[in-house]
């Protein structure tokens, strides 16, 4: 075997299905390998990023590893943006990329970049690898990083002469790394402080996060939260990992979060994180940040211990694992006076929006999620859109919401559907797109085309860069700078040049009508270019670096002056 | 108010574990005082003491971080009660044939060495904690000192802890 067919088959070995690959001099080899490998197949995207983001829908819908392989130089430098997404939501990912020759390295060889050292901060580890005989146990410890403890993306380096080589090496059974312990379960005299305190707590809350997807602790999470009556937050990565629609469910909290959630984040006198990292898009201010509350923090990374807030208990482990140990040690609490008031906010502030007065996303998200039941697999870009869908589109089982939380990187959103669509053929995949990061990455669409994926593209088209606009209009005295987006194609028109279907919505009459059409047909990727008012603003908000307690509800008047934000972005 | 830490780290001995390291520091804006690497006893394996300048409230988080990297084994902070720590020097002297019996009577005080001399100069050589060393350094300093290296700090746990 060359080092090629070794890196093929470490692919077949983990069970990959999908390569998604660009081709490029350095990795010739590897792609010449794939030829004759059966139980795999290459999806050739159309740029580097839609390659790596694809693999990360695939991994975030199937919670494999999503797989990508590219050249040396530029195809390698163009992974940068995928990786730090990958990186900041614990998204395992093996990126593999061609290198030039071992001899030329370091020399400005033609598509050479020092891709180990350009891409080490955004990695959760990476290789280059000099000598044929490593790679066989390299492969093995990639995708034994990328998947285990916390995941993330793992890089493979390999120069084009090591491809060539032929290996000796087999594969190694086990891997031996002393640097890399995860532990799984924590110690039972945590345990039973943690308990004591959960049974010294009226108003408790569950603050949930994507360690609770990533472990697949939704069933926990549930009995937990039902065994206690105690209600229950997710973060925009954790949705899913509690059902929205349960009755103790108050949704999303942080800056776009619920009213009912953050009023509830408020007024608990104790708050439990599991597998979530106290971001500052959910904390605000951290010295004001339920200062009074006992803290509880369950992650499988110890180094997210007191990163921002100490916690009275650290729990380090698997969360499911965790909570399995932990429920036989707390019983029922007397929470009715917390539920109850929990309720009466839930009614005074619900998420709403005006029906008239022009096309809202909002409104189509509303009737999205109704008329697909919740069922919908929901890649986002970043942006409103992306918070509408968070509010408006439920999740109710983990891996239905993709979405880049920690990055927030624009162009995220359609390869990531595609990704997930490949990777769940029999699900129904939704990408909820803004007219400017819809932009960033449209030429996925070939892609889309061509693996005729039933995808459903919902393109929120207000011809504006509405978040970064909203920002202008609240805090930078509507000076405008830097976001209209005219000269935007034609969406559907650029659809049909893909030969792919589309659609338009104008007017929120034809939301329900439009929606059913898109979503009956499933011979291949659809697009919905719904072109909505201008000028709308997501609420609640908290202002950045503002305590959650400085909740914006509602839009306030016009003439209102409001601080510029304290928080960095 | 920024405070000196001193940290042992045992890592696998591979390119581009120090890289990794010192970008653990320079993202929090810690700097680096001072940086020993060597050779393990067994060749696997590196230690490193790493001397470092920041803010005490992020010290144990980037300790954390460092044991969160895959190439290290374990990085622990030391202090001195619980550590040996020796440093080595060496210090250029300018100073004539008259005046040299002066910083002889030094070098003997200090129990440290003379490793070169001509007509105009003498190099010192010592060894010690770096208190000692800051000391001879500020003596030395008054007697025409031109130049001064330091390898940095080196340290090992006291009786049967694991360094």
């Amino acid at each position: 075997m060359n080092g090629a067919q070794v890196v093929v088959a470490a692919f077949e070995r983990e069970d990959v299905d999908f390569v998604f690959g660009y081709p490029g001099g350095a990795c010739m080899p590897i792609f010449d390998a794939l030829v004759d490998a059966s139980k795999l197949k290459l999806v050739l995207v159309r740029h580097e990023q839609g390659g790596t983001h694809m693999a990360d829908g695939y991994a975030r819908a199937t919670g494999k590893p999503g797989v990508v392989l590219v050249t040396s130089g530029p195809g390698a430098t163009n992974t940068v943006t995928g990786l730090l997404t990958a990186q900041m939501d614990s998204v395992p990912l093996v990126v593999v990329t061609g290198q030039t020759m071992t001899v030329n390295l370091g020399k400005d060889a033609f598509q050479e970049a020092d891709v180990f050292g350009v891409t080490m901060p955004v990695v959760k580890h990476s290789y280059l690898v000099k000598d044929v005989n490593d790679l066989p146990r390299v492969m093995k410890e990639a995708f034994h990083l990328a998947s285990s403890g916390r995941p993330g993306p793992v890089l493979v380096d390999i120069p084009k002469d090591v491809q060539t080589a032929g290996c000796t090496a087999d594969f190694p059974d086990e891997v031996d790394m002393p640097g890399y312990q995860v532990q799984t379960r924590c110690a039972p005299d945590d345990l039973q402080r943690t308990a004591d305190l959960i049974m010294n707590s009226k108003r408790p809350l569950l603050y949930v996060g994507a360690g609770a997807v990533i472990s697949q602790a939704g069933k926990q999470v549930r009995a937990l939260a039902e065994k206690l009556g105690a209600p229950v937050t997710t973060t925009l990565l954790g949705k899913g990992a509690f059902p929205e629609t349960h009755e103790l469910s108050v949704g999303m909290l942080g800056m776009h979060g619920t009213a009912y959630a953050n009023k509830t984040v408020v007024d608990c006198d104790l708050i439990m994180a599991i597998g979530a990292r106290w971001d500052d898009r959910i904390t605000g201010k951290v010295s004001a940040f339920c200062p009074d509350a006992v803290k509880i923090h369950i992650d499988i990374d110890p180094a997210e211990f007191g990163k921002i807030i100490q916690p009275d208990v650290s729990l380090q482990g698997d969360a499911s694992l965790v909570l399995a140990d932990l429920l036989p040690l707390v019983k029922s609490l007397k929470t009715k006076p917390w539920l109850t008031q929990i309720a009466k906010w839930k009614q005074r502030h619900p998420l709403k929006y005006p029906k008239r007065g022009g096309l809202r996303a909002q409104h189509i998200l509303d009737e999205l999620d109704r008329l697909t039941e919740s069922r919908g697999v929901i890649a986002t870009d970043v942006g409103q859109h992306q918070m509408w869908a968070a509010q408006f589109c439920k999740s109710c089982r983990e891996r239905q919401w993709l979405s880049s939380g920690g990055a927030g990187t624009m162009g995220y959103g359609l390869p990531a559907a595609l990704g997930a669509q490949f990777g769940c053929p029999d699900d129904l995949v939704i990408a909820v797109v803004g007219d400017g990061g819809f932009q960033m990455t449209q030429f996925e669409l070939a892609t889309a085309a061509i693996h005729k994926l039933p995808v459903k593209i919902l393109v929120i088209n207000n011809s504006y860069l509405g978040m970064v606009r909203q920002w202008q209009q609240l805090f930078f005295d509507n000076r405008e700078s830097g976001v209209g987006m005219e000269g935007n194609p034609d969406f559907v028109k650029l659809a049909e040049a893909y030969g792919i279907k589309s659609f338009r919505i104008r007017r929120a009459g034809d939301i329900t009508r439009v929606l059913k059409k898109a979503l009956d047909y499933n011979a291949g990727p659809v697009l919905i270019d719904a072109v909505v008012v201008k000028a709308d603003n997501v609420f609640p908000m908290i202002p950045s670096g503002a305590p959650v307690s400085d909740m914006l509800i509602e839009e306030p008047p016009p003439t209102t002056k409001l601080e510029k934000p304290v928080g960095s972005t | 108010m920024e405070e000196q830490f001193t940290i042992s780290i045992f890592v696998n001995n591979k390119p581009g574990v120090l890289v990794r390291i010192a970008q653990t520091f320079a993202r929090r804006g810690y700097n680096v005082a001072s940086l020993v690497v060597s050779a393990a006893h067994d060749p696997q394996f590196s230690r490193m003491t790493i001397v470092v300048q920041g803010s005490p409230a992020d010290f144990d988080q980037i300790l954390r971080q460092l044991n969160k990297l895959v190439d290290v084994v374990h990085a622990s902070h030391h202090e001195s009660s619980d550590s040996v720590d020796r440093e080595m020097a060496l210090f250029k002297v300018e100073v004539s044939a008259e005046r040299r019996s002066e910083v002889f009577q030094v070098v003997e005080v200090f129990r440290a060495k003379t490793v070169d001399i001509t007509e105009r100069s003498l190099i010192i050589e010592t060894t010690g904690n770096s208190s000692k060393i800051d000391a001879l350094e500020r003596l030395l300093g008054t007697m025409g000192l031109v130049e001064m290296i330091r390898t940095g700090k080196l340290i090992m746990a006291r009786g049967a802890a694991e360094t």
